[in-house]
């Protein structure tokens, strides 16, 4: 295990630091233009770009200048030319209000993907079935940006009109400590947005792997003992078709937190980090671009080490494929 | 052969495909739509204009700037947009874009991921280290942020390839972005196919009869993985147009005053107060075309591969 754990610690150590070169080539080698330029946003006068040359070591070679654009990112000075703030503490800012996002909405998707999976399989053909099928579908065929505008507007916003007080807000957003039931209230429309198309998945996947399952020949054997229907499909179908569900369940919760959950945030104003690389694209603003592009990639990589690991302890078979005959 | 019989036979093919082809038609039709029933062009805005509606002359847009609603006649069709543009012509030729963008990013993803994947998978060794150990890097990335990423650095100057110049503003850029996004989610799973294929016998017969690694790989692979490019295909082009408008809504795709599903949403979201179906329309006709793709692809899948279907009679 042991052995494992170090492997895969040094291959993560080499994808972070790939993924940062490729960044950085993203932003300041691939474009056709002066990065000075592109970095200065969208009116700059020639002493801005020139200071930023300067600063940002665009006159030296290409390795002066990556290290100098990744000193910058993990010093913390790092700023937005447009808004003139530190970047790393705009970040810091949206941490919460993105994991609030995230958290809440990936406890949304996998029960109610669980949920939809299990009932649409053992309905598999009924009318029933085929009516939540299509609706997984029209779920997953869905823009979150488009859903979620409308849900804002006409249950954020007319349907509060009409009432006369709030059943939703219309966007924004009410830390957590300030006032829990507030927090949980604006948090609503924006979870259940972002959990739909998630839902539609996970409910196909399951609804497939369990039809699946249904064939093998433990499941017979386990109605040949005698048990209960209803057991064999908890406790023995049921828990072998969660397997891949739970490992896409880690990759997509990462991917939310590194910047996934970024068209949610903006539609429902919601201020978190994915929210604050949007509002940077409008300005050509690229430090927050970058930044935001980095450290999400960081996240998903780092998130997905840490799930390979506790994989490999859970089920020995993963890390003897790996090699890891020793521990 | 059997494939496309049993394709046929497919009640939900059927119904998706000619939905899709439906689309597909009435988009081809824009131009001639435009000239003969709207009298506009999508670029075109009619402002300070005004039309007769049940007898009465309406401004297009209102002088408290609120554009006129569906109007269910030739002209403003499905009303006119803030700034008096055809807000069905721009439907009809945002659609074109945002297709036409979806199945050439497709086509290209295809073609990528393709040659990765069968490089790595039948090379082996170093070629398959760097070409897998770089999918991997790109896979890393969440698709929207690689995708953001791309399309602002790219969008003020364009892009340099060799020979090849594209300008910052023009369509090439999101399809381009695009299909490299999308390139890992390809070629990982063939480069697994012909990992296992470069074992099987009727390779080593092609090596034993003297054939070099170039000819197997394009007479004896190659026609093998075909069939996952063509189950891949349609729901590429989906995820690919859903991607072109997220990007496009963010402002990190196709570039105003150009028209796509997209950029309507956006410029819909900004007005749904006063006007919600610029907003809707052009998310309903993007659901339409996805989904008709999603169940497409599906039907392909079961077409070709038939164990891959659910058995329902277990």
């Amino acid at each position: 295990m042991g052995r494992f754990v170090a492997r895969r610690l040094a291959s993560m150590v080499f994808v972070l630091f790939a993924v940062s070169v490729i960044t950085f080539f993203i932003f300041n080698v691939i474009p056709n233009s002066d990065p000075a330029v592109r970095m200065a946003g969208k009116q700059p006068t020639e002493q801005q770009i020139e200071a930023i040359r300067e600063e940002w070591g665009f006159n030296d070679n290409i390795f002066v200048q990556y290290a100098t654009t990744m000193e910058k990112l993990f010093t913390g000075d790092m700023v937005s030319y447009f808004t003139q703030l530190s970047v790393t503490e705009e970040i810091w800012k949206g941490i919460p209000r993105t994991l609030s996002l995230a958290i809440g909405a990936a406890i949304i998707w996998m029960i109610f993907g669980v949920a939809l999976g299990l009932y649409t399989a053992m309905r598999a053909g009924k009318v029933s079935d085929r009516l939540l099928t299509v609706l997984a579908l029209v779920g997953i065929s869905m823009p979150v940006f488009w859903i979620g505008a409308l849900m804002n507007h006409y249950l954020g916003f007319e349907l509060s009109n009409t009432l006369g007080f709030e059943l939703f807000p219309n966007g924004g957003y009410v830390p957590l400590t300030d006032n829990p039931a507030e927090w949980a209230h604006h948090l609503i429309l924006p979870w259940i947005a972002l959990s739909i198309l998630f839902i539609g998945v996970y409910s196909r996947v399951l609804r497939g792997n369990i039809l699946e399952t249904m064939n093998e020949d433990f499941v017979r054997t386990a109605r040949a003992k005698g048990l209960s229907e209803r057991r064999v499909l908890l406790k023995h179908v049921l828990r072998n078709s969660m397997i891949p569900i739970v490992t896409l369940w880690g990759l997509d919760f990462a991917v939310v937190i590194g910047g996934g959950a970024i068209l949610t945030e903006t539609v429902f104003n919601l201020q978190g980090v994915g929210q604050y690389a949007a509002d940077a694209i409008g300005q050509l603003d690229q430090p927050p671009i970058l930044a935001v592009t980095m450290f999400g990639a960081f996240f998903v990589v780092f998130f997905n080490t840490i799930v390979d690991i506790v994989y490999a302890y859970l089920d020995p078979r993963i890390r003897l494929e790996a090699g890891d005959s020793a521990s | 052969m059997l494939a496309l019989r049993r394709l046929r036979r497919d009640r939900a093919a059927i119904v998706s495909g000619g939905l899709f082809l439906l689309i597909l038609l009435a988009l081809l039709a824009a131009p001639l739509y435009a000239s003969e029933v709207a009298h506009t062009t999508p670029d075109e805005n009619h402002l300070t204009d005004t039309i007769q509606q049940d007898g009465e002359t309406v401004n297009v847009v209102g002088l408290d700037g609120v554009p006129i609603g569906p109007t269910w006649t030739g002209e403003f069709f499905l009303g006119a947009d803030g700034n008096g543009r055809d807000n069905m012509v721009r439907l009809l030729y945002g659609g074109r874009n945002s297709l036409m963008i979806g199945i050439s990013a497709a086509l290209l993803t295809t073609l990528f991921g393709m040659l990765l994947g069968i490089l790595s998978g039948y090379l082996r060794g170093w070629s398959d280290t760097i070409i897998s150990r770089f999918l991997d890097i790109l896979w890393a990335f969440p698709v929207i942020l690689l995708g953001i990423a791309l399309g602002t650095s790219l969008a003020l100057g364009g892009l340099q390839l060799g020979p090849i110049n594209i300008a910052g503003d023009s369509l090439a850029i999101p399809t381009f972005v695009i299909s490299i996004v999308y390139v890992p989610y390809l070629a990982r799973p063939i480069r697994g196919q012909v990992l296992a294929m470069r074992e099987k016998e009727f390779v080593e017969a092609a090596r034993a009869q003297g054939m070099g690694s170039w000819r197997i790989m394009h007479s004896e692979i190659l026609p093998n993985v075909a069939s996952t490019l063509l189950v891949f295909f349609p729901l590429l082009v989906a995820n690919a147009i859903l991607l072109e408008a997220a990007l496009s809504f963010l402002g990190a795709g196709v570039q105003p005053p150009d028209p796509s599903w997209g950029t309507m949403i956006d410029e819909g979201v900004q007005r749904i107060v006063t006007a919600p179906y610029l907003a809707i329309v052009p998310g309903a006709m993007l659901v339409l075309t996805v989904m008709a793709l999603n169940v497409f692809g599906d039907a392909v899948r079961d077409a070709i591969d038939p164990r891959a279907k659910i058995k329902v009679d277990a």
